[in-house]
């Protein structure tokens, strides 16, 4: 189905672990695979660019760089050279999360081989994110919790900087580390929740819950139609008028 | 690719209307909502629901009689991946209290409460852990969590009204109920929700929603939930295995009618083998590569149903399969992100949607359904879509908008993914337009259950996707991360407690599926089908044709 809707189109040659194929110029590199016989067990996911099941690298001839990609997100061009990293090995520490600090030592202790760090910049080109590695590598080593995370964010743990790091780092798993740390201990405490759940806990929405639930569809549609809509640009100190079920 | 210079073209009549709709935003004037009786009838003309022949009785199963898309209905009409007298379920692989088939948000979440209640659990799973809708989720997690204008009061009226008052209500309850509670679990596994400096939760609304309640994690909050679960799951490996690129294909029973395991196939080995567990609870998420009517999906590789045959067979009724969900935004250019989800955030954040003259048409705000029918309307009738230069249709989705309103660097920030997707296209979302298309996105029914997780089947538990009746008819945003917690955390205590207290030994058994063949036969069923799918089938027909030694058991080699 995702395959012939291009059939008519110019045809480049790609090389796919070396092997020569034709495929549709506007294709991806995974449905170009898929155009040409492979059905993907490894190496696809979400087909959207978030899962990080396609981590691919490729080459072209007569030239030394290493590029890399998601093979879902990224367009073929002629004379690629491309092999697929659907898995690759990496260490993963086990921590109770109730029980450690959001520092420097935490990281340490648990992935000692940060330390090691070359700061080759390596991760960082082999990033299909374009995410800053090595930089929030180096954040984790100063014990910036915060910048460790936020640099981190969009990574989807393909595991292609893990792959090419010569100290061998798997700095994918660090950064979750640090997200989660600064997550829980670093980003100040949401109370409105908290109270919020107090109230829950306590019943205090049972009574008007269980009127609902026993209340006529007729009704409920009036009670829905007739609900008051927080203007969409209102801020953050809003209230309705109707504070009753409040 | 960036936009064709055609394209560029329209993109200036968008900009045209763009500063006075601005201005008409901050006045808070809005295009008006459709009534409730106005979007039944936009629905019943425009929705794919409603089209003919979007709708075909099942001939077997305690469903029998009940009319739901074809393409469902072919995986439910549909022999068995596993000969029962073939295979030895005397030899078994693997013995846990719980398995839990699927490795996405519900099931995931299932594995830790289930831990937590001291029982060994088994996640089985068809590509890697946490590769599912979940993972995929954008725009955000509904809860009523700001007491000083919201409770689970209101939360639970917007569920009602956009599942067209059809839902389950001790379902819906649960879920509005536990959604604090989630965020709260959430927060302390260290998941990183956005925030305001002070610590709030930032909120948005989403389609059908009164208050600002869709919390989130920049534009990757399913993301974030995943990969924070599944971590969680990876520092329990004692207690929490995984077996990936393993997806179960059949339950097992035993003497006394209760669910006892499964039977698994080993993708890469291809055998199939035997799980035995006190309880199983089904995690396998969606149906969306099913693609329903031909429509592109957003969902994951691996969407393709799984769990409603295997529960369907063993006797679990199905419920809310006669309503599917189209999400109004799925990318239609450039073509490489064709299906693409495109989060509802955008809307929530204040981009209108325009027609090829820059107009509105429809509240960007309305439940999704109607939003969608809304958006086939104004192509399919109106007239008024924007053509693309591959043959398709659309309609603006006005990201630049979201600058304007919130201040510059907004759309960067808010929705970083999509924006460095588009950026590699050669398209600033920041400064243009998207060019959106209803896209197939959520089974919004599945098999019954009740709000502990339960089936009709003993020992058998559901959660998450393919369960059905907590949304009703039509899912609002927000909910669907929100159910998986709500319910994945359910189902482990539930399974958990089932497997402690209620389980018993017996001799395993396939006489379900065996029954089902029967029923199949007598039915005058003659197939090849089998199910459950497990992959879609994309492959290349000229291929295909040459592969003169290969043998296909349905789509997979």
């Amino acid at each position: 189905m995702e395959v012939e809707a291009t059939k008519k189109e110019e045809l480049v040659p790609i090389f796919i672990m070396g092997k020569r194929y034709e495929v549709p110029a506007s294709l991806t590199i995974q449905k170009a695979m898929e155009y040409a016989g492979y059905q993907l067990i490894r190496g696809c996911g979400c087909r959207g660019g978030i899962c990080g099941a396609c981590g691919t690298v490729y080459r072209f001839p007569g030239t030394y760089k290493i590029e890399v990609g998601l093979a879902c997100q990224t367009v073929v061009e002629p004379n690629m050279y491309l092999t697929q990293i659907p898995f690759f090995p990496a260490t993963k520490s086990v921590y109770e999360m109730e029980k450690i600090t959001p520092s420097v030592e935490t990281l340490v202790k648990h992935y000692p081989e940060l330390l090691r760090c070359l700061q080759c910049n390596t991760c960082t080109k082999s990033c299909p994110m374009d995410i800053e590695v090595m930089d929030y590598i180096a954040a984790g080593m100063r014990g910036d919790i915060a910048r460790l995370a936020e640099l981190s964010f969009d990574c989807v743990m393909c595991g292609l900087c893990t792959s090419r790091c010569p100290a061998e780092l798997c700095q994918y798993n660090i950064a979750i580390l640090g997200r989660r740390l600064y997550g829980k201990y670093v980003a100040p405490r949401a109370e409105h929740l908290a109270s919020m759940v107090q109230e829950v806990e306590k019943g205090k929405y049972e009574q008007m819950l269980r009127g609902l639930m026993d209340t006529d569809e007729e009704t409920l549609k009036n009670l829905y139609t007739s609900r008051e809509i927080e203007p969409e640009q209102a801020d953050e100190n809003w209230t309705p008028k109707d504070k009753t079920y409040l | 690719m960036p936009y064709t210079s055609e394209l560029k073209q329209l993109i200036k009549k968008v900009e045209a209307t763009r500063a006075a709709r601005v201005e008409a935003k901050r006045r808070g004037e809005e295009f008006p909502l459709l009534t409730l009786k106005e979007r039944e009838e936009r629905l019943k003309k425009y929705h794919p629901d409603f089209k003919e022949g979007s709708r075909k009785e099942i001939r077997v199963g305690p469903n029998k009689g009940y009319s739901i898309s074809p393409e469902i209905v072919h995986i439910l009409e549909a022999k068995s991946r596993v000969n029962p007298d073939v295979i030895d379920l005397n030899k078994i692989a693997y013995e846990t209290d719980v398995l839990i088939l699927g490795g996405g948000g519900a099931g995931t979440a299932a594995a830790l409460t289930a831990q937590e209640n001291g029982v060994q659990v088994l996640i089985a799973t068809k590509l890697r852990h946490g590769d599912a809708n979940t993972m995929m989720a954008e725009g955000g997690i509904q809860g009523a969590t700001k007491g000083t204008k919201d409770s689970p009061y209101y939360h639970y009226l917007d569920v009602l009204g956009g599942g067209h008052f059809k839902n389950i209500p001790e379902l819906a309850y649960t879920l509005v109920t536990e959604a604090p509670k989630v965020l709260a679990w959430l927060e302390n596994l260290g998941c990183m929700l956005t925030k305001l400096p002070e610590g709030q939760l930032k909120s948005l609304h989403g389609g059908g929603t009164c208050r600002k309640r869709m919390h989130y994690a920049a534009d990757i909050t399913g993301a974030e939930i995943m990969r924070t679960l599944r971590d969680e799951a990876r520092n329990r490996p004692e207690d929490i295995k995984v077996l990936e690129f393993s997806p179960a294909v059949e339950l097992i029973l035993n003497e006394h009618g209760h669910c006892a395991g499964a039977v698994l196939y080993n993708l890469e080995t291809e055998e199939y083998f035997v799980v035995k567990a006190k309880a199983v609870i089904m995690a396998t998420g969606g149906s969306g590569r099913l693609h329903i009517q031909g429509f592109m999906t957003t969902n994951h590789y691996g969407a393709t149903g799984d769990g409603l045959i295997m529960g369907y067979r063993a006797g679990v009724r199905v419920c809310f399969l006669h309503t599917v969900q189209y999400h109004p935004t799925g990318a239609v250019f450039p073509e490489q992100a064709e299906g693409l989800l495109i989060t509802e955030k955008f809307r929530g954040a204040g981009a209108n949607v325009l027609n090829i003259d820059g107009e509105q048409f429809v509240n960007e705000r309305e439940p999704r359904d109607v939003e969608s029918a809304s958006f086939i309307r104004e192509c399919d009738e109106v007239g008024k879509g924007i053509p693309t230069p591959t043959g398709k249709v659309g309609i603006w989705l006005d990201s630049p908008m979201i600058d304007i309103l919130m201040g510059e660097g907004a759309v960067k920030r808010e929705f970083p993914g999509k924006f460095i997707l588009f950026k590699r296209f050669g398209i600033d979302i920041s400064k243009e337009p998207m060019l959106v298309y209803p896209t197939l996105h959520y089974q919004n029914g599945g098999l019954e259950y009740n709000s502990l997780c339960e089936t009709s089947v003993p020992g058998f538990f559901a959660t998450g996707e393919v369960s059905g009746g907590v949304h009703g008819e039509n899912r609002l945003m927000g909910n669907s991360l929100l159910d998986v917690t709500v319910f994945g955390r359910i189902a482990g205590v539930s399974a958990s407690r089932y497997a402690k207290e209620k389980a018993k030994e017996g001799t395993l058994n396939l006489d379900h599926v065996r029954r089902y063949h029967k029923e199949l036969e007598e039915a005058g069923i003659v197939t090849d089908r089998v199910a459950p799918m497990l992959l879609p089938d994309y492959s290349n027909p000229n291929v295909r044709e040459r592969q003169l030694t290969a043998h296909y058991l349905g789509t997979i080699r």
